[in-house]
């Protein structure tokens, strides 16, 4: 194969192939830790007491106003001032799983609050403690109901993923990068950057929208565009 | 239906107090149960009856009063105190508030698991039974959003008996169902009397009330006004608001 189809084959691909395994690699996790992260924000914020509601909303109004990339460079750049060395890979799953968190946390208290008092009544009627209460009757609930909100934060997490080669961890974007500017074929490179791109969030609504269906409640199915 | 009633009360209430801002709802309420009884709460809207209902197991915190369970103070600030005195009284809502994730199973087995901390398998055994009790073993599988009303209402009873409680309390048990659906909920609960349960029910359904309970108790503006057997008290009332309340509820077709 010689040409443009060689360029792409031969040297572009196996590039963007190991950008895009530390690509996951970075998603994956941030993913998840932020999922869990936006849970117990959004719970404090809803159901903790005083400080632990405070705590919560001073990290959600940091987390979201703080642009990112400027998240990242603390992270990376401005910690080891501090004494605190950072991989760019673990500053980059901390500032990821952080933002998405504080993200996430909105989700998951909206759906909280529609969730009917009722539902609480019920369960400390039977006896349960408050934090079974919010476990075992209130986030099942909730979190289904917060499901397509937190799936599209996850999708941009997969392109805000992109920002992690700023602080030198080189992924899909990054290698990118470092073949488009030795060889200044910037379309090629970017075009076939943004179709893996599009295949990942691909991928991952289809994948969302199968949890979404296993975790449909009777009564609650609602149709997707 | 002779109920035996051993000196002391299983439930004691004394001066319940509960304002909502500046409204007054509960003027101070004195109430006491023996075991085995059936006490009906009657009066108009806004009386303060399920605001009674929901202080006797500390939905609603009363501002002041005592409450007693077989003459232990319940003290609400002590919230192991509460979760386990709330095991003891069932709850009964008017709109069922069950769980809606889960199955009228999982709906019954779940305090059993969380609160009693009882094995899966032996949960699943008692709630199968309880939910054959209130006649829905078949629908076990079933979601809320897939039973009648009338069915939610029976899952909620059957999830408020497997804690083996001591007093059921009934905030208007059938007012969100259709008169058709009513009658299987009726039977529920003449059932469990039958079986001796100590119940206290706020309902409008005077014809039940009067089959069922030992004694009426009318409730406006925050106080009783007037209690008493059924008879007395819905025929031949001694204040002149009982007689007007009880006319006028029993014109309504209470009699069903």
């Amino acid at each position: 194969m010689t040409g443009e189809a060689g360029f792409i084959f031969n040297e572009l691909m196996p590039s963007l192939l190991r950008g895009l395994w530390m690509s996951l690699g970075l998603i994956v996790p941030s993913a998840v830790l932020g999922f869990f992260l936006g849970v117990l924000a959004g719970s404090c914020r809803v159901y903790g007491v005083r400080a632990l509601r405070w705590s919560a909303h001073v990290y959600v109004a940091l987390f979201r106003g703080f642009p990112l990339l400027v998240q990242l460079y603390i992270w990376y750049f401005g910690l080891p001032r501090l004494g605190v060395y950072l991989s760019p890979y673990m500053a980059s799953v901390l500032g990821f799983s952080l933002c998405s968190g504080a993200y996430h946390s909105e989700y998951i208290r909206g759906a909280l609050l529609s969730i009917k008092k009722g539902q609480v009544q019920a369960a400390q009627a039977i006896g349960m403690t408050r934090l079974q209460t919010i476990l075992h009757v209130i986030l099942p609930q909730a979190v289904r109901r917060a499901l397509p909100g937190c799936g599209n934060e996850i999708i941009y997490l997969i392109k805000y993923s992109s920002l992690a080669y700023m602080v030198t961890c080189i992924e899909l974007t990054g290698e990118g990068k470092i073949i488009a500017s030795a060889t200044f074929k910037y379309t090629e490179v970017f075009t076939v950057v943004g179709i893996i791109y599009l295949a990942l969030v691909s991928v991952a609504s289809w994948g969302l929208g199968k949890l979404e269906d296993r975790l449909a409640l009777p009564g609650f199915q609602y149709h997707r565009a | 239906m002779a109920k035996a009633s051993p000196s002391e009360p299983v439930l004691t209430l004394d001066g319940i107090r509960k304002s909502f801002g500046s409204k007054e709802i509960l003027c101070g309420v004195d109430l006491s149960i023996h075991r085995g009884q059936i006490k009906v709460l009657i009066g108009p809207s806004g009386a303060g009856k399920s605001t009674l209902l929901q202080c006797i197991n500390f939905l609603v915190v009363p501002d002041g009063g005592r409450i007693s369970l077989e003459g232990q103070p319940v003290d609400p600030s002590d919230r192991k105190a509460l979760c386990r005195y709330r095991q003891q009284v069932g709850m009964i809502f008017q709109d069922f508030n069950l769980f809606d994730h889960l199955t009228a199973l999982g709906n019954v087995e779940i305090g059993l698991v969380r609160v009693k901390k009882m094995k899966r398998s032996m949960a699943r055994e008692r709630a199968l039974a309880e939910l054959e009790r209130v006649g829905l073993a078949r629908h076990a599988h079933q979601y809320p959003a897939e039973l009648s009303g009338g069915q939610k209402q029976r899952v909620s009873i059957a999830r408020a008996l497997a804690l083996d409680p001591k007093v059921m309390l009934l905030d208007e048990p059938t007012s969100a169902l259709d008169p058709e659906l009513i009658g299987e909920v009726h039977a529920v609960i003449r059932e469990l009397g039958a079986a001796g349960m100590t119940m206290i029910m706020a309902t409008h359904q005077i014809g039940f009330a009067r089959a069922l309970a030992q004694e009426i108790i009318f409730m406006e503006n925050g106080v009783i006004i007037e209690q008493g057997p059924p008879d007395q008290i819905l025929d031949d009332a001694q204040c002149q608001r009982t007689r007007e309340f009880c006319a006028k509820i029993t014109e309504l077709g209470g009699h069903g």
